[in-house]
């Protein structure tokens, strides 16, 4: 595909939002109830980073990791990349990130609950909220049928994942904030191009993440 | 495209050919206007079909039956030319699940593209043929003028080997036309595809004439700029001339005045709904508009 810069965003929009939010109908129908398991997974790596034991924060990255495999298996390499074959390029990185996940569980102190009750921590805590439960709030609002739930569909998946990590301390936590950040501007930008009212909420996160991990406190270890 | 797919997809093509239904019998209307294709003369109707978004429905079954009903009212219409290109997501699946259903209809002309640099060519088009089901298609453009060089020898060949019927390019932005033109009078294409319509009138200019001059049939894409100028024109009121001209709706006003340019040979409007494909293909019966008449079309629209 030569001449990318030919292209606009709304050329990259393969696709109707109708056809974009049916999918997650469809895959919501597909997978149920896998959602219980993995919004219980989700609520016990907050609950995990909440009480900072020394060495559980590993197992915060093993259950990410898991997590990261199936969305990006499931639902963007068997659903989405058949509508967006941009998506091709975009789901192998999800595994990429399980792999990096799992080596930070496995080093030793690569990952490590931060003691301090600090701003990042807050951001943490709040960004993990909104994954887990403003993300299935919000589809009330429009159509439950179509949620988007935390270690079923990738953005709220990506935006918990920032939050958890953003709890952490860490050289590794550099390594492991990038991913999820490209695929909150992708998804941003995708829905941004679609007009839906949402596309703030993974930008948001990007830039909830980068503000955090540059202020003083954020990147210390 | 990956394994666990490609089988999602082969199995859907084998529900939709084990359900196939065959298209009910030409309704007694007008009969579509028809074109030749100057290269050889055949001749196909004015309105065809585009699958841009509206037929990349991925693996989804509700959808991709609405993907061939749409086509079933095409064909039983009196349409011809379905347009496509491996850039449009899962459309070729959705294309290849609606021939099947509907038996392979005979009067299809098959319009795909080439969309790539490097040697894959001939490889992408084969994969392509498969998602359709068709034995060969009757025409492959070079999309976007991607590779235009590399990509328009792979389609010669396919060409002089018998392959391929005919061989065209594509663009559908105006800061290409030089370098289309420039293709136009130098390479034996058969077929250009450009944006042209009521309020996009820049190829009247060069590109119309020339493709009459050459003999190089014309396919008009985005004739609703991808539903913008329709939306646009949706609180408007057409003109009191408009029964006259034989219009009932402005995306007929549209049709109608880029199928009656003479240099064109069919306008591709996309569409997702079963009326809207029956209204598009009535644009092209009845009256034809003259030089005078599609004046006075573009000054009503340029003044609202
Ligand atoms: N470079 C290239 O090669 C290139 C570039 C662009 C396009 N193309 C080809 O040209 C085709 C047409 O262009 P396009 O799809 O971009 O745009 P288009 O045909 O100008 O517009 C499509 C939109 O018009 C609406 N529409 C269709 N019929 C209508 C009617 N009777 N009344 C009101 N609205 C109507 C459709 O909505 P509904 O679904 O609601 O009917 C759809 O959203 C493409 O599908 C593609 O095959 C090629």
């Amino acid at each position: 595909m030569a001449e990318w810069w030919s292209y606009r965003p709304e050329d990259m929009l393969l696709f109707s939002p109708r056809v974009y939010w049916r999918m997650f109908e469809l895959h919501n129908a597909a997978v149920w109830p896998l959602h219980l398991l993995t919004v219980t997974a989700g609520l016990g790596a907050v609950l995990l980073a909440l009480g900072r034991a020394h060495g559980t924060a590993r197992w915060v990255a093993f259950i990410l990791a898991i997590l990261w495999v199936f969305v990006g298996w499931s639902f963007l390499w068997l659903r989405y990349s058949t509508i967006n074959w941009a998506i091709d390029y975009l789901a192998p990185l999800f595994l990429l990130q399980a792999g990096l996940l799992v080596i930070a569980g496995i080093l030793p102190h690569a990952l490590v609950f931060d003691r301090r009750h600090g701003v990042a921590g807050w951001n943490g805590l709040a960004m993990a909220i909104t994954a887990l439960f403003l993300y299935p709030l919000l589809a009330l609002a429009f159509n439950w049928r179509q949620a988007e739930v935390f270690g079923i569909a990738p953005d709220p998946t990506a935006i918990g994942t920032l939050g958890l990590l953003l709890m952490t301390r860490g050289a590794f936590r550099l390594v492991l904030l990038p991913i999820p950040a490209l695929w909150c501007l992708v998804s941003g930008l995708t829905l941004w191009t679609m007009e839906e009212p949402t596309a703030w909420l993974p930008i948001a996160a990007v830039i909830v993440t980068l503000a955090t991990y540059m202020l003083p406190t954020g990147r210390k270890s | 495209m990956p394994i666990a797919r490609r089988s999602v997809l082969e199995g859907m093509l084998a529900a939709a050919a084990s359900s196939f239904v065959p298209l009910p019998g030409r309704a007694q209307e007008a009969t579509i206007l028809t074109r030749p294709i100057p290269a050889s003369g055949e001749v196909i109707p004015v309105i065809g079909l585009g699958s841009w978004i509206t037929f990349n429905v991925g693996n989804d079954p509700v959808l991709m039956d609405e993907c061939a009903s749409v086509m079933a009212a095409f064909f039983t219409a009196g349409g011809r030319l379905i347009d496509c290109s491996p850039m449009y997501g899962s459309s070729q699946t959705a294309i290849g699940y609606g021939l099947a259903k509907l038996g392979m209809p005979k009067p299809l002309f098959s319009a795909e593209k080439v969309w790539t640099s490097g040697p894959d060519g001939p490889g992408q088009i084969e994969r392509s043929r498969q998602f359709w089901g068709v034995p060969r298609f009757d025409l492959v453009q070079v999309h976007n003028l991607i590779d235009w060089q590399e990509n328009l020898k792979t389609l010669m060949d396919m060409k002089s080997a018998g392959t391929l019927r005919y061989v065209g390019i594509t663009t559908s932005e105006e800061r290409r036309h030089d370098l289309l033109e420039e293709i136009m009078r130098t390479q034996p294409i058969d077929f250009v595809q450009l944006t042209y319509n009521v309020v996009d009138r820049e190829p009247e200019q060069r590109l119309l004439p020339l493709a009459g001059d050459r003999g190089i049939a014309v396919i008009v894409n985005r004739p609703f700029q991808q539903g913008a100028l329709t939306r646009r024109l949706r609180n408007e009121s057409l003109p009191s001339w408009a029964a006259e001209i034989g219009v009932s709706t402005w995306a007929q006003f549209i049709l109608k005045h880029i199928i009656s340019h003479p240099a064109v040979t069919v306008a591709i409007p996309a569409t997702t709904s079963v009326d809207h494909v029956r209204e598009n293909l009535d644009a092209g019966r009845g009256v034809q508009m003259d030089a005078g008449m599609r004046a006075r079309m573009a000054s009503y629209v340029q003044d609202l």
